[in-house]
Order: structure tokens, then sequence, then C-alpha cells
């Protein structure tokens, strides 16, 4: 283990922990979270889990056999399986057995 | 719910984040043993920054020798979204006392999307809150410790097991989406992330992505409130 990289490490591990506890310094005691920011808080999850969505699917354009046609269909059937038997694990699960075949069928 | 319940509970809630990240850190032990950096690097890596996408990208900026500077801007751009996460969870942390620093310091991708649905009673959300973090963070080393000491020994396969964070995400997408009055936030995430792909590319979109969202949430909320009055 070299300085550089326990250097890097630290670096990484120090900006990584400041991006995390941002809101929780800019707002504690005295100084409270603007409406504004605290109503951004309440509806933004279901925005972010729409952004990761897409994030996990980033490579369906480039890569089409290997990410994108198994992606889609595996993301639909996920969300239709959820729809109709609100198992989270059941969705999950079976999700990403068809995904993990149509990647190997399908590539 | 007894204490038993509650880390059963909490268990239960952990299992996709199991899945995933179990397999998603081996992949990141097996990359980093490949690019000769041994099993305790990987945990130490793993132990104090914590985070999935950025440790492989760090693991091709270390073995390149690109510089702290480097490092650390890209920490910055790669990681900002955790920003965005704490946002949401900021009243319910700073009611956690001493767990507090850990919240914070676990909270990722995986561990936000479960907070997110745990519908419970304050007191005992807030448990099982610190338990799927302890959890997470758990299953995260040992994998990457696995990865770096045995990963060249799995004979099968698990091309595709990280689909399972996808499915997680789309499980609790249709989960707040079956739930809210107004579709705004879910359509102008999934809209503006498209939009944002198509425009920056797949290594920088996130961050635009965020922000725009952001942007138009706040004057969404606005003219939500307006109206009410």
């Amino acid at each position: 283990m070299t300085v550089y990289f326990i250097l890097a490490v630290s670096a990484s591990a120090v900006i990584t922990f400041l991006l995390r506890a941002l809101p929780f310094l800019l707002f504690h005691g005295d100084r409270k979270m603007p409406e504004w920011l605290a109503r951004l808080g309440s509806v933004l999850p279901s925005a972010i889990m729409a952004v990761l969505i897409v994030y996990c699917l980033r490579g369906a354009k480039g890569d089409v056999t290997h990410t994108g046609v198994p992606g889609l269909i595996a993301v639909l059937l996920t969300a239709v399986i959820y729809r109709w038997k609100h198992q989270t694990l059941l969705s999950i699960f079976l999700g990403t057995a068809v995904y993990m075949m149509l990647i190997r069928v399908i590539a | 719910m007894n204490k038993r319940e509650l880390a059963r509970y909490s268990f239960m809630k952990s299992i996709p984040i199991l899945c995933s990240y179990l397999f998603v850190s081996m992949a990141y032990g097996i990359l980093m043993e490949e690019s000769g950096f041994p099993w305790y690097d990987s945990l130490l890596v793993s132990l104090t920054v914590y985070t999935g996408a950025f440790q492989f990208v760090l693991t091709s900026l270390l073995s390149a020798g690109a510089s702290v500077i480097t490092i650390g801007l890209t920490a910055c751009f790669m990681n900002s979204r955790q920003t965005f996460y704490s946002l949401t969870f900021v009243d319910v942390f700073n009611r956690m006392g001493k767990r507090k620093p850990y919240m914070i310091h676990t909270m990722t991708d995986e561990t936000y999307a479960v907070n997110c649905t745990l519908d419970l009673p304050e007191k005992e959300r807030r448990e099982v809150m610190f338990y799927v973090a302890v959890l997470a963070r758990c299953y995260w080393m040992i994998g990457a410790v696995i990865g770096g000491v045995l990963g060249q020994l799995i004979p099968v396969s698990m091309d595709g097991i990280d689909f399972c964070m996808t499915a997680l995400f789309v499980t609790i997408f249709v989960d707040q989406w079956e739930k809210a009055h107004c579709h705004f936030p879910a359509v102008a995430g999934l809209i503006t992330g498209i939009v944002c792909l198509m425009i920056f590319g797949e290594r920088s979109f996130i961050l635009p992505a965020l922000l725009v969202t952001s942007a138009l949430l706040v004057v969404w909320n606005t003219r939500v409130e307006e109206e009410k009055s």
C-alpha cells in the first residue's frame, strides 16, 4: 500500500462523505431548511427512481443486444409483475432471471 | 414490533440489496485483484469510500496513476447525486443522535431506495433504516473481499446479476407511482433523464439530469402552493 494509494483513497472518502453530509452541514440548529427545499426533498424520491432507472439502462442505445432489448423487456416485466402481485422479491427475482437468460440467448 | 421482528423485517427489506451488492462488490474485488490491488485494499476502499460506481472508476484511475486532484474531482462529479438523497432525510437523520454520521456515510442509491419504501411508525422506521444501513455495508465489504480472494475460482458466469439493482428501482418506482396522487415528479424525472442521457452521454448525464429535475420540481411545487393559497 503506497502513500499515493492512501492519499487517493482518503481524498475520495472525505469528498464522498462531505457530499453526503452537505445538506446536514448547511442546515442544523437554528438554520432550518427553507421550505421550498424541504418540499423538494419530499417529492424527489420518485423523480430520483426514474433517473436511476434511466441510469441503469444508459448503455441501451450503444449496446442494443446486450443491454437494450433484454434490459427494456426485463424492466417492463418487473413492473408488470409488481403491479400484479405487489411482491418486491418475486418481481426482482423473475426480472433478473429473465434478464440473465435474455442476454445469453439474444447476444 | 419487538427487536427480533425489527431485525427480521430489516433483513427482508435488505434482500434486494444483498443480491445486488454481493455480486457487484465481488466484481469490484475481482477487478481490483486483476489491477494488482490485494483484497485488503478493496476492503479499505469499500470501508472508507463506500460508493458503487465510483469505486470501479477509482480502480482504473489508481492503476493509471491519475493525480489525486483528478481523483477528487471525479469523486465530486460522480457522487454529487448523494447530496440529493440526503435532502429527503435531513429531518429523520437529525433525530438519530449518535447514529447520524453513520447514516450519512452509508447513504447509497440502494439504501436510499429502501428507505423510501418504509411505511412504519417513526421510531421503528429509524431502527429499520439503521439496520438496513449496517447490513448493506456488510454485504458490500464481504463481497469485495470474496471477489479479491476467490473471485477467479467461481465457475459459472454471473453476468447480468447486477440487474437486480435495476429491478429494485423499478419496483419502488411502480410502488410510488401507485401511491402518488400526482405523477409529475416521476414523469419529470423519466423524461429529463432520457433527454439528458441523449445530450450529455452515458458518462456524465446524471448530475445535469438531477439538477434539471430538481429545478422543475421546485417550480412545480411553488405553483402547487400558489394554487392552494
